[in-house]
């Protein structure tokens, strides 16, 4: 017995170690079909490494030594990619071995060691069937979001700003000078502190705000007694059909200082149905303070449908015997919405919810299309009214871009933010439940 | 007890006067922005004020001047090519792994879901610099599969949360007595499962198709010829110089821009309410 374990443990090895040569480990293993296809996937990585890759990796490293020659963006984005390969390489490679080991194993458990191809194929089919279907996804996401990601992270170790733009000029690694700067340079740290602050009060405020009208709205349709519920659903939905870039962008108009609706209309209006207050024109898009105001604002009114789609469904999911049973016991509304209404939606709702959170932090769109940040500055290339993902932005863009420091910002707002969300789903619950997850 | 029913009644009619008073006023707050918006789309010339006002002279002089002195068609047409790619591979892709992480348990599966929760909060923006060498080493600017890719990606972490939020509420019991009449993998994809997915299949189509009709940074960077550019960047140009706001021709583009949407959605207001409820809840 202890000697066929240790035969058993030394086929197992033997098929592992062979497998550091892709391809070898599944030959041993009788299956020529798998072995051949590692293999070849092995000869054309290789292949891509001699043409492409390895000239790619040292250019990375240096980020090129003759300017006009080298372009060391196209380098620095080359060598991403070529990073990126490598990745996936060394997960085929991991799954070679951890194959090769597998079969051995179920072979010396069989006592055969024959299978053919075709039920190879077959167990494919049927054991990596979900894997089939989620690696177009994986891919894509690699290509579309891992790799900006990526680039970010390096450039955020390098001087990439107007001083150093390509191929004029090279680009060099800096180490954390950028961070640095952010932390130490007084200029830097200010606009930095101010702009983070505006975000976060932004993303609090707007979001919180959406949220509120989201729910009272449902909740408000959703009584029995309303009639027309069709209409005004209809109604609500709107701020959400129509594509945000126009509304936002009329909206910058209509909140002109003196041309838009609002100060000549609404007010004008206001004033007269009241004529006991006297409201003047506002500076909606002159003064910091009311364009933060008009942007919450907005930002309510294009958002809160929404959660009112999301919040109705919920309402409509609540079994009436719960009301009746409060009721007996001589709760009233308030209480009725508090104990009841209110944990059911936060409870079923919190992952969008969050999502509300991280949107409104990143939200480059009505920032920079209904007032382009301003009026005036901060310094540091920032508007009063610049988020940080709008002040990159501008340093990304601008007159003298920044792309080094824009990516240390970006790279600092990932952390928070991603940071944040996993401790408040953690505190959720948010990956225990099964239903969930 | 008299007094008991008539403070009742009060309160009845209390509670309905705020119930629809706040209706009406919102539904007033939601409607008189988009129709200034539509209002100036007839109006004539430059505006002077932006406001509504329904004694105003109403002209399609805007309109004429969209569709024979702008590139406005070819930014609609250029808008539509890229919307329907976005929508047809989108749903391809989301539906797939929706499907996946809702049916089947696999190792990853977990680290899979929370990757796809997480990975859409970190902002690309910074990166647009990458995107666009990237699109010079492709040789790849002002080609719409690019963008297209990009749109489809950006779109895949939060659909599939929600694709697969869907697939949870369709009964296992369905494709458990499937599988044990010996039916495969895509014969219960396809003749069980989808067929009961429609609504939101619907639902994901119309938001992958609406993304490039929203975004405006990804295009400007990526289209650069003006025969290339979508609706959203093109629009834009007209109101961005200060100096020379062509506000009246921007109205007129927008309501173009937001009409065919806007109609859809009204098409599939129902799917919408089913397909995010239950794909966007955990009940």
């Amino acid at each position: 017995m202890t000697m066929d374990n240790k035969i058993n443990k030394k086929a197992i090895r033997k098929a592992g170690i062979l497998s550091i040569i892709p391809g070898l480990g599944q030959f041993y293993n009788k299956q020529p079909l798998k072995g051949i296809i590692f293999m070849s996937i092995n000869i054309l990585f290789i292949i891509e490494l001699l043409t492409f890759g390895i000239s790619s990796i040292q250019n990375f490293l240096t980020l090129g030594t003759v300017p006009i020659r080298d372009n060391s963006m196209f380098f620095l984005v080359e060598g991403t990619l070529q990073i990126i390969i490598l990745f996936i390489y060394l997960v085929v490679w991991i799954l070679n071995i951890i194959d090769a080991r597998k079969t051995a194993r179920v072979y010396l458990l069989d006592g055969s060691r024959k299978s053919s191809s075709i039920t190879i194929l077959k167990n494919v089919w049927q054991k990596g069937f979900p894997y089939i279907l989620t690696i177009p996804a994986y891919i894509v996401m690699l290509f579309v979001i891992v790799f900006p990601v990526l680039v970010t992270l390096f450039m955020a170790f390098t001087n990439y700003d107007f001083f150093h733009t390509p191929p004029a000029h090279l680009i060099d690694w800096t180490g954390l000078s950028n961070f640095f700067s952010l932390i130490f340079l007084s200029a830097y740290r200010s606009t930095f502190i101010s702009v983070l602050w505006w975000t976060l009060v932004w993303a609090i405020v707007a979001s919180t705000l959406q949220i509120i009208l989201g729910i009272l709205t449902a909740v408000i349709v959703n009584q029995d007694f309303v009639k027309g519920k069709r209409f005004f659903r209809t109604i609500f939905l709107l701020p959400w059909a129509v594509p945000a870039f126009i509304t936002i962008m009329s909206f910058s108009n209509i909140f002109n200082d003196s041309m838009g609706a609002i100060n000549i209309q609404v007010i004008s209006l206001i004033n007269y149905l009241l004529p006991f207050i006297h409201i003047p024109m506002i500076p909606w898009k002159t003064n910091p303070f009311w364009t933060k105001t008009a942007l919450i604002m907005i930002q309510t009114w294009l958002g809160f449908p929404f959660i009112f789609v999301i919040v109705t469904g919920v309402l409509q999911s609540i079994p009436n015997e719960l009301y009746e049973a409060a009721k007996m016991d001589g709760a009233n509304f308030w209480q009725r919405f508090t104990k009841i209404t209110l944990p059911m939606i936060l409870f079923a709702t919190t992952p969008v919810m969050i999502t509300q959170y991280t949107g409104n932090f990143n939200n480059f769109n009505i920032i920079y299309l209904f007032n382009a940040g301003g009026p005036g500055d901060v310094g540091g290339g920032a508007g009063t009214t610049d988020i940080l993902i709008s002040w990159i932005y501008k340093l990304t863009v601008g007159d003298s871009p920044q792309f080094g420091m824009a990516s240390a910002v970006t790279i600092i707002i990932s952390i928070i933010v991603v940071g944040v969300s996993l401790a408040v789903f953690k505190k959720a619950h948010t990956f225990d439940s099964e239903e969930m997850m | 007890m008299k007094g008991l029913c008539k403070s009742q009644v009060l309160k009845k009619f209390w509670s309905r006067f705020f119930t629809y008073a706040f209706l009406v006023i919102l539904s007033i707050m939601i409607i008189y922005p988009l129709l200034i918006t539509v209002q100036s789309a007839f109006q004539p010339g430059n505006i002077v004020a932006f406001a509504l006002n329904l004694h105003s002279h109403w002209t399609l002089d805007n309109f004429r001047r969209l569709f024979f002195h702008t590139l406005y068609l070819r930014w609609y047409g250029n808008t539509l090519i890229i919307a329907t790619g976005t929508m047809i591979f989108q749903v391809i892709v989301v539906t797939m792994a929706g499907y996946a992480f809702s049916r089947y348990r696999f190792v990853g599966r977990r680290n899979g879901l929370i990757l796809f929760l997480i990975i859409q909060m970190v902002p690309t923006l910074a990166a647009l610099t990458a995107f666009f060498v990237l699109a010079m080493l492709l040789h790849a600017l002002d080609s719409f599969w690019f963008i297209i890719l990009l749109y489809i990606g950006g779109g895949i972490p939060m659909n599939t949360w929600l694709m697969k939020g869907y697939f949870d509420t369709i009964p296992r019991d369905l494709d458990e007595s499937a599988k044990i009449d010996g039916a495969g993998h895509l014969r219960i994809l396809f003749q069980i499962i989808l067929p009961l997915a429609k609504p939101m299949l619907a639902v994901q189509a119309l938001w992958a198709f609406m993304a490039p009709f929203g975004d405006f940074l990804l295009a400007k960077f990526l289209l650069v010829d003006q025969t290339s550019i979508t609706i959203a960047v093109g629009l834009q140009q007209f109101i961005i110089d200060p100096q020379n706001q062509m506000v009246a021709l921007f109205a007129a583009g927008s309501i173009l821009a937001a009409l065919p949407i806007v109609i859809l959605f009204f098409f599939l207001q129902k799917n919408f309410v089913s397909g995010l409820t239950s794909g966007g809840t955990k009940g």
